[in-house]
């Protein structure tokens, strides 16, 4: 099994989308989206409520039918073939879908069913699940007993009861508080490197895209806008912020420091000069070894990374969302959220 | 923690569709059966009507002050309801009207289903589209027959006429039912493919139910309907339901053949049930 990484040309690739849309009568959720996701990376859709996540993960898990375009998923046409991938792949859907009368066990099991799974094997594979889970303690308890974020474990188990290669995730932490949120993280990380498996996951939480994911695609409106690490987007958006204070009264050499090759801009303040420069690290000792070869003094210097906040806020503007969305898809964001704090 | 983790290699999936039907079919019929109080509650009202309707409208002391003869007395109720007990007559009705009131919400369990994303989580797995609504349909039968078993026994505690009881009777009275549930459920579970709403479905239930039990000859014979509402009962499939038990349970003459009354079922679960699943290829996902 592959686990080439994301830059390597010839990582083999798990989704090949290309030129997909969906309209919902006059609305285009999704507008025209090519993109690719290669084996075993994380791959994550990062974008505003409303923005086309969901539906292209509908798209892509045979739910809804592309209005135009093509989709393949593990080699398979979401449309042609839909049962090819519905076996290849796991779904962990937004809302929780357990049935609350039914037990944590005996859920897993009924999805295993559901894939046609011998009960010879899922009755194994689903205790190996809960182990992972971290929820064997509670499988034979009612769902409707279970926390938010036991149930959102046991999404997560029903999901790879298939032994899929590829697995969706869409909001996997909605409404859950840290500590479920950072379990959930773990797992999907254990996932990836020692099972080897690709995860496609949405997420609207940022700090959840940088640590989480080895490529992003920021979604807004049914577009992508941006593609790329974590990293390519910060410095998309121009790169560090260094702040050096020097003491007071001493000239102003701006126009000196913005001669430096990597220095983009240069502001001063009183004594503190606001600078914004491509590496960081390597841009500050060369501008505090000009400030001293000037025989002036440094008195602080602080670097800061761009964060994904910014980039994000940058490709997505800063207005407030306003949009008119899927009543019933609202409907059910609200219950997984109440649900996810119980 | 160093050790090696993968998952065993994957067993050959079972792809009948019997497999997922199976499955599907069993997980509401657990829900019911693990919830007493869901079944006692649906058992009260036939009971009522048993008890309170079928009591009180009685059609021999009626007809006993017009001064016949008891043997003109019972050639007149035989030539109405076929035998000579409207409680007799009424209990199959009831047998029918217990069918008919849970697979009108047959169609509620995939609304909910799709309300609270349980029927997308199933629409992600390469289950058959149409084990899904099988599954909904062959539910709401089973229930419909261990309720109706349970009526039947109570009517003839309260009085039904079991004199005509026979094994081969009863196994035939049930599978009348059996297909007229399939037909049923067929038809609100298809009504409910697309919807999320459950009021609307509530009106919608609320819509047809009372019309096919009124236009049937579950609680009176047609013979003494106005005839257009003779013309409706006449097609309507309770009708033919009831033919049946009355004639395998209670031993009703003037009576429609059997032969004719099982063919008119049959055709109308398996018509229904096959526009239901063809109707869930296209309908159940968007």
């Amino acid at each position: 099994m592959s686990t080439t990484q994301n830059e390597g040309m010839n990582a083999s690739k798990i989704v090949k989308v290309e030129n997909l849309s969906k309209t919902f009568g006059a609305l285009k959720a999704v507008d025209n989206v090519s993109f690719e996701v290669y084996e075993g990376e994380i791959f994550g859709f990062l974008g505003p409520n409303g923005a086309g996540k969901t539906t292209t993960i509908n798209m892509l898990t045979t739910l809804i039918k592309p209005s135009s375009g093509k989709a393949e998923v593990c080699g398979y046409d979401v449309f042609k073939h839909a049962n090819e991938v519905r076996r290849s792949v796991g779904v962990v859907p937004q809302e929780y879908t357990a049935d609350e009368d039914m037990t944590g066990i005996n859920n897993i099991l009924l999805c295993a069913d559901l894939y046609g799974m011998p009960r010879s094997d899922s009755k194994i594979h689903a205790e190996e699940l809960l182990e992972l889970v971290e929820l064997q303690d509670a499988a034979k308890r009612k769902v409707s007993t279970y926390s938010g974020g036991m149930r959102r474990r046991l999404e997560l188990a029903c999901g790879l009861i298939n032994y899929p290669k590829l697995l969706f995730l869409d909001e996997p932490t909605l409404g859950l508080d840290v500590q479920t949120r950072t379990a959930v993280w773990r797992y999907i990380k254990t996932l990836k490197e020692d099972y080897h498996m690709t995860l496609f996951m949405t997420t609207h939480y940022l700090e959840e895209a940088d640590s989480v994911c080895d490529r992003i695609a920021i979604i807004d409106h049914g577009h992508i806008i941006k593609t790329g690490s974590p990293e390519e987007l910060k410095e998309s958006v121009g790169g560090d912020v260094i702040v050096v204070s020097v003491k007071e009264s001493e000239p102003d050499i701006s126009s000196d420091i913005a001669q430096i090759k990597l220095v983009t801009s240069v502001r001063k303040n009183d004594s503190t000069y606001r600078i914004k420069a491509e590496l960081g690290e390597e841009a500050s000792p060369q501008i505090t070894d000009l400030i001293r070869s000037k025989g002036l003094h440094v008195t602080k210097v602080s670097l800061t990374k761009p964060t994904l906040d910014e980039a994000y806020l940058e490709f997505t503007g800063r207005s407030l969302r306003e949009e008119e969305v899927d009543k019933l898809q609202m409907f059910r964001q609200r219950v997984t959220m109440r649900r996810a704090r119980s | 923690m160093v050790k090696e983790r993968k998952f065993r290699t994957p067993p050959k999936p079972n792809t009948s569709p019997l497999h997922g039907l199976w499955a599907l079919t069993n997980r509401d019929l657990r829900k019911w059966y693990l919830n007493p109080i869901q079944l006692l509650i649906s058992l009260i009202q036939p009971i009522i009507w048993l008890a309170l309707f079928g009591k009180a409208l009685n059609f021999g002391t009626f007809i006993a002050g017009s001064g016949a003869t008891p043997a003109q007395q019972n050639a007149i109720l035989l030539s109405f309801f076929g035998t000579t007990s409207y409680f007799s007559f009424l209990a199959c009705g009831m047998l029918a009207f217990i069918v008919l009131f849970t697979s009108a919400f047959s169609g509620m369990s995939v609304v909910f289903d799709r309300r609270f994303g349980f029927l997308n989580k199933a629409l992600t797995t390469p289950v058959a589209r149409g084990s899904i609504v099988m599954g909904k349909i062959l539910q709401s039968v089973g229930r419909s027959l261990v309720q109706a078993a349970i009526v039947l026994v109570i009517a003839v505690v309260l009085g039904m006429d079991a004199s005509h009881f026979t094994v081969l009777g009863i196994v035939g009275a049930f599978f009348a039912i059996f297909l007229m549930g399939i037909g049923l459920s067929a038809l609100f579970t298809m009504l409910a493919l697309r919807s999320a709403d459950w009021q609307t479905q509530t009106a919608i239930i609320n819509l047809i139910n009372l019309p096919l039990l009124f236009a049937s000859n579950a609680l009176f014979p047609t013979k003494i309907m106005p005839t257009w509402l003779q013309d409706i009962a006449n097609v309507n499939p309770v009708s033919y339901a009831n033919d049946a038990t009355r004639q395998l349970l209670i031993g009703a003459t003037n009576m429609p053949n059997l032969l004719v009354d099982f063919s008119v079922l049959i055709a109308f679960a398996v018509i229904l049930s096959t526009i239901g699943i063809v109707l869930s290829w296209r309908f159940l996902s968007k």
